[in-house]
């Protein structure tokens, strides 16, 4: 008789907790009417991230509430969002990579539209004519060294991707798998800028003579290989150029150097930028739009470094301490037309597959 | 005879089981073949499907069959091993009681809820370049892989074959002693024979659960191992070949159908016996070959799972070799005042609320399930339940991703708009965790012998009393497994693959996630103390979930 303890003790555990999000949700909800107030949707990747402050802002600039819905990575996000266009799940997608520019501007399902400010962004950031999708951030991927190794063992840190290859960097360098990373992509994409199509595979077979070693993801190689992150072997990483600024800001004890430095010269950072628009089919078109504005806005803007870590694309805005310090941009980076990337993007990654893992 | 049966048949066509059945078949169609059939239409429609060139991306391909090949290869290998470490300690735990055994078996069972990242970094301290575990190094990925998938399945191995093997009546065996079988003997020909249901089940979960290992292979294999999941992952989210994906869901999903078919079919004869519920057979060890053989065992499930978790948990709570409390105090730190902090307590109720729903849901289902196919086996020839028993493992060997895109096109409508709705995410969980409820609790409640409720209705018992009053104590401790696998397959869930999700109700793997995306030794730190607490916050729920097992037999 007591088995039917277990259905009535869960089903009111269930009850209580659910009642107890339910108490914590209230005071948001009781203000103000929800029925009158507009409601705003943005899509967008995991990474995706804005302070609290400024999120009230943007809603009380929009007088309307503002929902995010996060879905996956970079690449499927936005996939899901072309599979979803004729039934949007949001009224803006923020977040499309640059090498994924072409796939997205084909889908056909943005509006196009010239959001105020956008004049304050860099000429080189704006890749779509027509303003469909518009430049809102962009960080440098590049090589990331651990500096007290390099003092250590006393050899001088690498300055240009051909460093790699030198027979005493045997064994230091950890790359991604540019299939199931993306900053990994980014990478193979410098090279590829760098030595052309022709030449980039010879440069990535002396690569793996020279040891180098692959993981399929950033964190693997980050927390798992990179030694000044993890009790790995490997003093080279590649990550973002504003890596060392997160490393000072996230650090135990508030440091004042970094422990790690980055490679910027020598066209050897790749720079991925990322696009918002408004997608097709929302029914706030005017909402969205001011939205778009907010977002390229300094106030906006502003906030994007310490919580996403990379540069605002609005040249205006001003950058926190620890960037200014800590992170740098690229005087030149690597650059491949976007068009090229979409429709070679498969043969490159079948190509350097075949010659890096077989 | 012929006329008598039918009758029989007709009368019983609409026995409350067979009405049971529906609720299981209800929630499948709804969740799982909808979406899943919706993105394979679509692909197949896309110009990459009409044109079959994914049959020559595939079977052309040396990597691709290379890739396919190597995905049963390390499945088989990593079931084996798992079969071989879990057998002899699943012994030792349904024959003797000893201190401790409680405890030992909930941290056997913690690994299944960690993220696969989590379990790499546990691993990389264990037996990375500055070994914390006897010296040992293992750079071999693939040795890794295999020991990560032993580590990951060895609970589930564990907790089917004991919660069979206690249930096996120990007078039989000792009869056979009686009668002069030598021990190896009574091994062989009664208790193996006997079991026989119970490992097969465990082994077909553990195949298939490493058949579709997607984060373990990812980051323990490096990019020289992929699997299928792994392959349909690059395919769909990345390069948006959906045609191939669709194509490698597929491949996936035929193979699981057809080896649970094959397993079904073998195992139809499974042996009955009347389960011994008193446990007069549990004895504490006296020789001290048996205390010796239990040390053993403890000492060897100890290595296994708890060093790696002991790693962990070290990591949380140091900084630059000193003892630190510094992670969890800043747990409650929201560093960059982003909207999308976690405060931990919170993490866990959601985690808590949304896996007590999801095995709520799994639980019910998988009982209705498990009830419909025992039916099936009675009443019908078992072509019937040899056909639903494989059907209801499908989700286990579904790739997310292509589940969440199937659920993004169909899923979309009134009154089934759950594209971003909060219900999807225990839904999905349970979808996962329902086939182990019904592996675990089907061999005990096949082993019921029909007598016991043919006699019980004819004293007229309603199948509801039967239910309550016969099958339910019986298949209790099995039930219990079953619960602990979709509790903790719903906490450990990252999931997001399948889920658009609104980031207000993050849980724990989440959070982990989360820290581990930005640089900096506190994001490191503060990760690894997320996972604590949820080892932690899962240890109590099995310790919950036990006890209200205890609580409700031990009345019976």
């Amino acid at each position: 008789m007591k088995l039917q303890l277990f259905p009535i003790v869960l089903c009111l555990l269930v009850t209580t907790l659910f009642s107890c999000s339910r108490s914590e949700e209230k005071p948001e909800t009781t203000q103000p009417s929800p029925a009158e107030i507009p409601v705003i949707t943005i899509m967008t990747h995991d990474s995706f991230s804005v302070s609290k402050g400024v999120f009230e802002q943007f809603e009380k600039k929009l007088q309307a509430k503002l929902v995010i819905y996060q879905s996956g990575d970079a690449g499927e996000a936005l996939n899901k969002a072309i599979l979803a266009k004729n039934n949007p799940l949001a009224d803006i997608f923020y977040g499309v990579d640059s090498t994924f520019l072409s796939r997205a501007l084909k889908a056909d399902m943005f509006i196009p539209y010239t959001p105020q400010h956008l004049d304050t962004v860099d000429k080189s950031l704006q890749l779509d004519p027509e303003n469909r999708l518009v430049p809102v951030d962009f960080g440098d991927v590049c090589l990331n060294y651990d500096i007290e190794w390099f003092k250590d063992h006393n050899l001088p840190p690498p300055t240009r991707l051909e460093d790699l290859i030198k027979p005493e960097y045997l064994g230091l360098t950890v790359v991604q798998n540019p299939a199931t990373s993306s900053p990994g992509l980014a990478f193979l994409l410098a090279t590829i800028s760098r030595f052309g199509e022709d030449g980039y595979l010879d440069y990535w077979q002396k690569l793996k003579a020279n040891k180098v070693e692959i993981t399929n993801g950033w964190k693997d190689a980050y927390w798992g290989k990179f030694t000044a992150a993890s009790e790995g072997d490997r003093p080279i990483v590649v990550s973002y150029a504003s890596s060392p600024a997160a490393e000072v800001f996230y650090s135990e004890t508030k440091l004042s150097k970094a422990p790690t430095a980055v490679v910027l010269e020598n066209n050897s950072a790749f720079r991925q930028i990322e696009f918002a628009g408004i997608l097709k089919g929302t029914t706030k078109l005017e909402l969205a739009q001011k939205a778009m504005d907010f977002i390229l806005s300094a106030e906006f803007q502003e906030d994007i470094p310490l919580q996403m870590f990379v540069f605002p694309a609005n040249s205006t805005a001003a950058l926190p301490l620890v960037f200014q310090e800590h992170a740098q941009r690229a005087e030149s980076p690597a650059f491949l037309d976007p068009q090229l990337i979409e429709a070679k993007r498969e043969i490159w990654l079948r190509e350097w597959t075949e010659r890096m893992l077989q | 005879m012929d006329r008598k049966n039918a009758a029989v048949i007709k009368k019983r066509i609409f026995h409350p089981y067979a009405v049971v059945g529906l609720i299981p078949a209800i929630f499948f169609l709804l969740f799982y073949f909808y979406p899943l059939s919706g993105i394979l239409v679509k692909s197949f429609s896309l110009e990459g499907g009409r044109n079959l060139s994914f049959l020559d991306q595939v079977f052309g391909s040396p990597r691709m069959m290379k890739v396919i090949w190597f995905t049963f290869w390390q499945a088989g290998i990593s079931t084996l091993l798992t079969l071989v470490c879990a057998f002899p300690c699943a012994f030792v735990l349904s024959r003797y009681t000893f201190r401790g055994k409680r405890t030992i078996r909930i941290l056997a069972s913690i690994p299944f809820v960690l993220p696969a990242v989590v379990v790499a970094a546990a691993f990389q301290a264990c037996f990375g370049d500055k070994p914390f575990f006897f010296g040992i190094t293992i750079d071999q990925p693939l040795v890794l892989i295999l020991l990560a998938h032993v580590f990951y399945n060895f609970s589930v191995m564990l907790r089917i074959l004991t919660g069979f093997w206690s249930s096996l009546q120990g007078r039989i065996s000792e009869a056979a002693m009686v009668l002069g079988a030598s021990p190896a003997k009574v091994f062989l020909t009664v208790t193996l024979p006997l079991l026989k249901p119970a490992i097969f089940a465990a082994s077909a979960l553990v195949f298939i659960f490493c058949f579709s290992s997607f984060g373990i292979i990812l980051i323990l294999g490096g990019p020289s191992y992929s699997t299928i999941e792994a392959e349909i992952y690059r395919q769909a989210a990345h390069l948006f070949n959906l045609p191939l994906a669709s194509f490698l869901s597929l491949i996936q999903i035929t193979f699981t159908f057809l080896l649970m078919w094959g397993y079904t079919s073998f195992t139809r004869r499974t042996a009955r016996f009347s389960p011994d519920t008193e446990q007069i057979h549990l004895k504490p060890p006296v020789q001290l070959g048996e205390k010796l053989l239990i040390a053993g065992v403890v000492l060897f499930i100890f290595c296994l799972c708890v060093v790696p978790l002991l790693a962990l948990v070290a990591a949380s709570l140091t900084h630059a070799g000193k003892m630190t409390l510094v992670f969890y105090q800043a747990l409650f730190v929201n560093t960059t005042g982003s909207i999308f902090y976690i405060p931990p307590f919170y993490a866990i109720k959601n985690s808590l609320l949304f896996a007590v729903v999801s095995l709520l849901i799994a639980l019910t289902t998988g009982i209705c399930a498990a009830l419909f196919i025992r039916f099936c086996d009675r009443k019908f020839s078992s072509r019937w339940s040899n056909f639903f028993d494989p059907i209801f493992m499908l989700p286990l060997s579904t790739s997310a991703v292509t589940l969440g895109f199937g659920i993004i096109i169909t899923l979309d409508k009134p009154p089934l708009n759950l594209r971003t709705s909060i219900f999807l995410i225990p839904i999905a969980h349970a979808l996962v965790g329902f086939p182990f409820v019904v592996r675990a609790i089907l061999p005990a409640l096949r082993a019921i012998p029909e007598q016991f409720s043919e006699a019980a209705s004819m004293l007229g018992a309603s199948p509801l009393a039967v239910f309550k009053a016969i099958d339910l104590p019986l298949m209790a401790k099995a039930l219990v497994a079953g619960a602990i696998f979709a509790f903790t397959i719903s906490l450990g869930e990252f999931g997001a693959t399948i889920f658009t999700s609104r980031p207000e109700t993050p849980t724990i793997p989440v959070a982990i996630y989360r820290f581990l995306s930005q640089p900096g030794a506190m994001n490191y730190g503060q990760a690894m103390a997320i996972s604590t607490i949820l080892m932690l916050v899962t240890a109590a729920g099995f310790v919950a979930i036990e006890h209200f097992r205890k609580e409700s037999t031990e009345g019976f």
